[in-house]
């Protein structure tokens, strides 16, 4: 029987983030790329306080936590600013996305979405209507930087997932 | 139903955060990434992080506690080291969080923020203290039962769980819009941890339990 999900709440700061979180290889890695974005409400407010969760579908290298040394780590996690801006740099995956989950005070559980870093023939993509299929593809802006911005609600709200 | 639907208006936070359409149904293949999870080294959690007592100079106030369980998914096997997190308010019922505003004193020797990994039977073990209720704005005269914010990973992404574990007997859960955000009172029951004498330490710290268990994955057969 499973155990029911409960919101992360506000008070998460102090506890769940950790340090350099968001780097999932180190600054000098070769073909890094940066996720950015921000997390908008269905009135279109920053959400400043959700935690992201990206997962690259493998550990990698670096592990998943310790983010000493070289190499490549599967897993990040990165609260938002007030602002409701996040960042992750890491590596490109193997598969056309990655995986993100979003937790916040006000969602009871979390949500997942995917972030697919080119607009390419995938069967998720090719099922969804033009409009739903765009809130899934990040935005290139400049070299190596993608944006990806989450709407819980709304107007542009993110297609989210379940399995 | 196990899971609180997104939109819960008691709890106000949900109005403008709960999307409007329900998730697509994905079908799931093997090479669906959200089927896997991180895998969390032993070298990167270190064993005292699960003893919430010993973080500071001095011992905390409050009533100490043990918290034990395992983690177990849908089919009941365990879960091996699988990343356990948990985040609490001190005795008082005050975050160690600059944006808790409750005017309740902070305990300069508690943090409130734990974790461990699981043994190969699924077991994890905290030692902490009873956390605080205390009062938040969603409503008049709202408070929060008392309860520790539990973070789970499990071996697949899609199983990823945060929830809390309150106490029993709580007078404070049926004015509470998250716990009574679960709709069925069996699972919101499956949220009460048990006071067990037997994992209670003579002298020392009463004991209670907790397990966790963890939904389906899509390939597992049911
Ligand atoms: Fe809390």
């Amino acid at each position: 029987m499973t155990t029911p999900s409960q919101t992360v709440g506000p008070f998460f700061g102090y506890a769940l983030p950790y340090e350099r979180g968001w780097e999932l290889v180190p600054e000098d890695h070769a073909g890094a790329i940066t996720v950015t974005g921000r997390v908008l409400d269905g009135a279109g407010e920053p959400v400043p306080d959700a935690l992201l969760e990206l997962w690259l579908g493998e550990t990698g290298t670096r592990g998943a936590l310790d983010r000493r040394g070289p190499g490549v780590s599967g897993f990040g996690r990165c609260p938002t600013a007030p602002d409701g801006g996040y960042r992750f740099r890491t590596a490109r995956p193997a598969t056309p996305y990655l995986a993100l989950l979003v937790f916040a005070r006000g969602l009871l559980r979390p949500v997942l979405t995917r972030v697919y870093l080119e607009d390419v023939p995938d069967p998720l993509l090719d099922s969804l209507e033009p409009a739903l299929r765009a809130t899934l593809v990040a935005r290139a802006e400049g070299i190596g930087t993608y944006r990806f911005d989450v709407r819980l609600q709304g107007e542009g709200e993110t297609a989210f997932l379940e399995f | 139903m196990t899971h609180p639907p997104y939109l819960s208006p008691a709890y106000r936070s949900t109005l403008l955060r709960a999307p409007s359409r329900p998730p697509l149904l994905l079908k799931a293949d093997p090479d669906t990434i959200e089927l896997t999870s991180p895998v969390f080294g032993h070298h990167e959690v270190a064993e005292h992080e699960a003893d919430l007592t010993r973080q500071h100079s001095g011992e905390p106030l409050g009533e100490r506690i043990t918290v034990s369980g395992r983690i177990l998914d849908a089919a009941g096997r365990p879960v091996r080291n699988t990343l356990v997190e948990i985040w609490q308010t001190n005795a008082a019922g005050r975050y160690a969080h600059p944006v808790d505003r409750h005017p309740a004193p902070l305990d300069p020797n508690f943090t409130g923020a734990g974790r461990c990994l699981t043994d190969d039977d699924g077991r994890y073990r905290f030692v902490t203290i009873k956390p605080g209720a205390y009062p938040w704005r969603n409503h008049h005269n709202a408070w929060r039962p008392a309860h520790i914010h539990f973070s789970v990973f499990g071996t697949a992404f899609t199983q990823r769980l945060v929830t809390q574990m309150y106490f029993p007997g709580d007078p404070l859960f049926p004015f509470d819009p998250i716990f009574q955000s679960v709709p069925d009172p069996a699972a919101r029951e499956r949220l009460i941890a048990a006071f067990d004498i037997d994992a209670t330490e003579p002298e020392w710290a009463l004991g209670y339990r907790f397990d966790v268990t963890l939904g389906r994955t899509p390939m597992e057969d049911s």
